[in-house]
């Protein structure tokens, strides 16, 4: 089909030269499926670009990081039909000018991106020191929802909140959005933190995640992606799947392996290991067509 | 026969209870420890306390400076640290071992690094 791309193409026209900033393509197979869905499509996950950090112990090239992403994605021969960045879009910072400096400076190198339909959620470091302000006036609403080919997209804000909560207002929201969908729509939803308890000591969860997760449990079509932990993760809560994706900053160890978390230091022998985006692919199984077709074949 | 027996189990719970519930406090009056712990950008004094398995103890905590967490999973404790005010959490440590804690409320650009262990010994 006209926008399918493979895995091997993906990492082909993503690499620069040694560099390969993409970290891997998922793919999404929705089992069970009444509503029709327009086409197969793909679409792009990046996180954690943290523009405005500055350790050349960390990333040597942080100027130039998230540029380099840019002319990635740029030089893909199939685009995507849309990007999500999932947070942490810049470093956090104290001072409030600069918070906004940096967001804006963000907001215009990803302007570069050939792909138009752009859409932003925030990390910690981006609103949880002003609650959300400073995002709010440059990006928009931190939590919302879109559609895309009959796929309903969710963004949670689990971040404004300084203690990393979704919080009972937007949990009430969640419930009055998934009350309009049927219990077989696809559901894709997208969180700066993980929802559930992947590493509670070193602040890899969010403190009432595990109601979202209530919510989202009587859907049969749920899929989380996420960021915050630099790497990627993949997990299920029952039926729900949740995928980290990497950094576009630098890497953090993998869950509670070292007493103190801390970030992998750059390593020249191999620039930009552990950095990248993902693709991910959505498409109907063959086996679904037969399951759509169910109540046909039952009458 | 069965109501007095029914009667003295009840006697002997309630008993109980209040000798643990009485024994609980005048532990941590007489010798239960209060460690005062303060938070601040972006750190914890003393970032690394000793406790003693069984051995109940007070954790007394003061912000310095803005509101901070103070969370350690593994000992099940949790509490918000607010300036002008003080937060104590009661602990009895039941296992040995070192456990790691952390602020969780976001504070700045050395919140990861706002880290402390307990320390449990035998």
């Amino acid at each position: 089909m006209k926008n399918r791309i493979d895995r091997r193409e993906f990492l082909k026209l993503a690499g620069i030269g040694s560099v390969v900033l993409v970290s891997g393509m998922d793919r999404i197979v929705f089992a069970v499926g009444k509503e029709i869905v327009n086409k197969d499509f793909f679409f792009i996950q990046m996180s954690d670009s943290h523009w405005g950090f500055d350790n050349p112990k960390i990333n040597p090239d942080a100027k130039i990081t998230l540029k380099k992403a840019v002319s990635a994605v740029n030089s893909l021969s199939t685009q995507p039909d849309f990007i999500m960045f999932t947070g942490d879009l810049t470093q956090t910072t104290d001072d409030d000018k600069e918070r906004r400096r940096r967001l804006n400076e963000f907001r215009g190198i990803v302007s570069e991106l050939k792909v138009k339909d752009v859409r932003f959620m925030p990390g910690e470091h981006d609103a949880s020191l002003d609650n959300g302000a400073a995002f709010k006036e440059l990006f928009g609403e931190t939590h919302y929802t879109f559609n895309h080919s009959g796929v309903n997209f969710i963004v949670l804000d689990n971040v404004s909140d300084p203690a990393g909560s979704i919080g009972d207002a937007e949990l009430k929201w969640l419930g009055t959005e998934l009350n309009k969908l049927d219990k077989d729509a696809r559901i894709v939803v997208f969180t700066h933190r993980p929802l559930f308890d992947l590493a509670p000591s070193w602040d890899w969860t969010t403190r009432d995640g595990a109601k979202a997760i209530e919510l989202l449990m009587a859907y049969r079509n749920v899929t989380v992606f996420y960021g915050h932990i630099h790497q990627e993760n993949h997990h299920m809560t029952g039926h729900i799947a949740h995928h980290s994706a990497k950094g576009l900053m630098y890497p953090l160890p993998a869950p509670l392996s070292l007493p103190k978390k801390a970030s992998v230091p750059w390593d020249p022998a191999a620039p930009y290991r552990g950095l990248g985006f993902r693709g991910i692919r959505t498409e109907i199984a063959k086996s679904d067509y037969s399951l759509t077709e169910y109540p046909v074949t039952k009458g | 026969m069965k109501l007095t027996k029914k009667l003295v189990a009840v006697a002997c719970a309630l008993a109980i209870t209040i000798m643990a519930f009485s024994s609980g406090h005048i532990a941590l009056a007489e010798s239960g420890q209060v460690i005062k712990i303060t938070a601040k950008r972006y750190e914890y004094n003393p970032s690394i306390i000793t406790l003693k398995k069984g051995v109940p103890v007070t954790l007394e905590f003061t912000s310095l400076d803005r509101l901070h967490g103070f969370n350690c999973p593994d000992l099940g404790i949790r509490t918000d640290i607010l300036p002008g005010k003080v937060s104590r959490i009661q602990l009895v440590p039941k296992k040995s071992g070192t456990f790691p804690f952390q602020c969780d409320n976001f504070c700045g650009e050395g919140h990861e690094n706002m880290t402390g262990s307990f320390i449990v010994t035998e």
